[in-house]
């Protein structure tokens, strides 16, 4: 089957086997990057434009490596020195990206949706990498792709996503693509930052760490906000972590396999104790890692790569 | 041309009770019981055959965004785009640039009325500035011609404060309206708050901060007599609020807008800002409370509350773009496919909702064919199926939920004080 996507927006709308095309692809690249000579031609004489209108620098950074990787342009720049600043709307602003002869946008966005409204304006394909509190659709394929790579097959497998899951796009893309690999997924937090609404989208919602925990065989960590604290979503980070922190006395309700995962940036001793964070179990840093081979990944597939160019062995 | 027969339409007038075949008279900007011989010689006729004849539809509530914000409307193109939709009356929010907040401000809004296509009647602030934190002068914002007060678009929150506005309203028997939301429930929010809200990642506005507010209203109404009446209710919980209320014989009232029986939440699944409003569309179950609410006579009127937006505006990321869309052109296909098509209203009823009833809240002079009325009368074919096109319409925004769909019942004639002032 051939890749047919122009814009990556976000995981709800793929398919699962879609999903598949983009880890098998990853899978390709990931090689890659165990190699000494990690750069590609895949993409030689596209430029990308990484719009980043929100802070961020893991994944900016992820997407600037990508597209380095596969031997595009790239040009990065960040709210502050663009002239969104100076009330140019984000239609102009792209729409200028765009006569500069960009060949693709990679958007991180505060508003939900603003992917989708961006693709709908440009001619050129729209990457999501982040919009508000709705999709963080690599952020969730580089997490699948690491389970994958410890645990196999994710049908059946039981994810627990612990956390601020209102805010979060992390959470929704990963329940999104973790309910259609088939894993089950429970989310797990304060009732006023896990509301039942989100057992709409085939999830179950727990406020009980202990049993949440009991089975889990991957528990994925959110970062908790401070400003939530202040819109009284919480008493304090304190009774937070008092709550529902991971530490090591109840590392032990977790089975020893089980895996720790965490998107960034963590909170140490609020969400999640240090020696946990760093332990065995911790897959963060290679989280990180094959962040980079997904969005080679999505970077290469949008640009009108196919899958099978790849994942048969690269020369 | 002061007489006009309007000849063989079904005349529908809730008001006199009247529903059938006929013609309707007008001489002199009124309507009259007959015409003698010779005023019919020279009168001009409009065939009606196959076509209904009511009594001019009535608004109580539109933005026309003068003075201050005429890139969006200004009191002209909106009252052209009203007698386009086949409304006669309309009741202009005061949340202006600035705000009709003084009897200044309201003189140049009945200035630019007089020249409106339409009767164009002013509605004042509840407190200065819309700010909610001082009265505004009630009494000189009376004798200025203002219909109501309210602060539409803001609720007033110190319930000290719209307890003191109520009854002192009350005194100038002028009627509150209120917009009911708890402001504090609903920082940053854009749509409903549910499970689409959640999945669309954006913040949500809980049905609980309307009915908060209604039940609030319902008390101080209940403490002061004074008559208080609930904008644009979305959601189910108020619906019934407002229905043990009348039961309990307390003095208030409530309108519907057609867009909140007409869609749901499920409409903004493409982030698309021409469902954006405030209040924000509900569920499936919310809708179908108000409808119940429109029939049993919980909620008294139909109110499109116009909300004209430039396409700038509207042409921006889900949360950046200003809540509203237009009404007046489509409210009454919009009415009749919901409530009449959909529903089984008859059809005096809708039209009994859409302007008697509505004329009445506010004492409004209109909503009647009865002899001796200002002769504002709305002809229409229930039946047309027509192509919405914003852009071909009169209002100057084009931010309309229905443009480019196709609407069944077509406005093709309307009236306003004997004078055609649209056909088609």
């Amino acid at each position: 089957m051939p890749w047919h996507r122009k814009h990556f927006l976000t995981i709800e709308e793929l398919s699962r086997a879609e999903i598949e095309q983009v880890l098998a692809t990853a899978g390709a690249f990931r090689r890659i990057l165990d190699r000494k000579v990690k750069k590609v031609p895949a993409l030689r004489g596209k430029t990308i434009v990484n719009l980043f209108l929100e802070p961020s620098t893991r994944t900016r950074i992820s997407f600037e490596m990508a597209a380095k990787l596969l031997s595009a342009e790239v040009i990065s720049f960040d709210a502050a020195s663009s002239s969104t600043t100076k009330g140019e709307t984000l239609r102009d602003t792209a729409q200028n990206i765009q006569a500069l002869h960009a060949d693709m946008i990679v958007l991180r966005h505060s508003a939900s949706g603003s992917p989708l409204y961006l693709s709908r304006v440009l001619g050129i394909p729209v990457v999501n990498a982040g919009d508000g509190a709705h999709e963080h659709p690599t952020q969730a394929l580089l997490d699948v792709f690491t389970m994958r790579e410890k645990l196999g097959n994710l049908k059946g497998r039981k994810v627990v996503i612990l956390g601020d899951i209102l805010f979060s796009r992390v959470a929704r893309s990963n329940i999104h693509a973790l309910t259609k690999l088939g894993a089950d997924v429970t989310i797990v937090g304060p009732s006023t930052l896990v509301p039942h609404w989100f057992e709409a989208l085939g999830v179950k919602v727990s406020h009980n760490l202990r049993s949440a925990l009991a089975d889990a065989d991957v528990v994925m960590l959110l970062r908790i906000q401070h400003e939530r604290q202040a819109a009284g979503h919480f008493p304090s980070v304190g009774e937070y972590t008092g709550m529902f922190g991971l530490n090591k006395t109840r590392a032990e309700w977790i089975k020893p396999d089980a895996l720790i995962m965490h998107p960034g940036p963590i909170n140490r001793g609020v969400e999640i104790d240090s020696d946990l964070a760093d332990s065995p179990r911790s897959v963060i840093l290679q989280q990180v890692t094959n962040g980079i081979a997904v969005r080679m990944a999505v970077l290469y597939l949008c640009a009108g790569g196919q899958p099978e160019h790849v994942t048969t062995p690269l020369k | 041309m002061p007489f006009l027969i309007i000849k063989n339409g079904r005349v529908i007038d809730p008001a006199t009770k009247r529903d059938k075949v006929g013609d309707v008279f007008i001489a002199d900007g009124k309507i009259a019981p007959s015409l003698t011989a010779a005023q019919r010689k020279s009168a001009q006729v409009i065939d009606a055959r196959g076509l209904v004849v009511c009594p001019g539809l009535v608004d109580i509530h539109v933005h026309f965004r003068e003075p201050g914000q005429t890139h969006k409307e200004n009191i002209l193109t909106g009252s052209q785009a009203a007698a386009a939709g086949g409304f006669t009356t309309v009741v202009c929010m005061p949340n202006t640039s600035p705000v009709a907040d003084n009897a200044g401000t309201i003189e140049l809004i009945n200035n630019a009325a007089r020249k409106a296509a339409v009767h164009v009647y002013p509605t004042g602030c509840i407190t200065v500035g819309m700010k909610g934190q001082q009265l505004a002068p009630h009494g000189s914002l009376k004798k200025a011609g203002v219909v109501a007060i309210t602060d539409d678009g803001l609720c007033v929150e110190s319930n000290q404060l719209m307890r003191n506005a109520v009854e002192y309203a009350k005194m100038f028997d002028l009627p509150v309206l209120d917009h009911c939301q708890d402001e504090s429930l609903t920082k940053g929010a854009v749509m409903n708050e549910g499970t689409v809200s959640t999945r669309l990642g954006l913040k949500g506005w809980p049905h609980a901060a309307e009915d908060i507010i209604v039940a609030r209203n319902i008390i101080l109404s209940a403490y002061s007599g004074a008559h208080i009446h609930m904008q644009h209710i979305s959601s189910a919980m108020s619906v019934e609020l407002v229905r043990r209320a009348k039961r309990d014989g307390i003095n208030v009232t409530a309108e519907a807008t057609p867009h909140h029986i007409a869609l749901t939440e499920e409409a903004l699944g493409t982030y698309d800002t021409h469902f954006k409003m405030n209040p924000p569309l509900r569920t499936e179950k919310d809708r179908q409370a108000i409808i119940a609410g429109l029939r049993d006579g919980t909620l008294d009127c139909i109110g499109t509350d116009h909300a004209p937006h430039s396409p700038d505006e509207k042409d921006r990321e889900f949360d950046f773009a200003p809540n509203g869309i237009t009404g007046l052109e489509t409210a009454l296909p919009v009415c009749l496919d919901v409530l009449v098509k959909q529903n089984k209203f008859k059809l005096p009823f809708v039209i009994d909702l859409m302007t008697r009833k509505a004329a009445n809240l506010l004492k409004l002079p209109a909503g009647t064919l009865a002899p001796g009325a200002v002769a504002d009368v709305c002809i229409f074919d229930p039946n047309e199926t027509w192509l919405y096109d914003a852009k071909k319409g009169f209002s100057k925004s084009l931010n309309s939920p229905w443009s480019g769909r196709k609407l069944t019942g077509r406005v093709k004639a309307t009236i306003v004080a004997g004078k055609v002032v649209y056909g088609h």
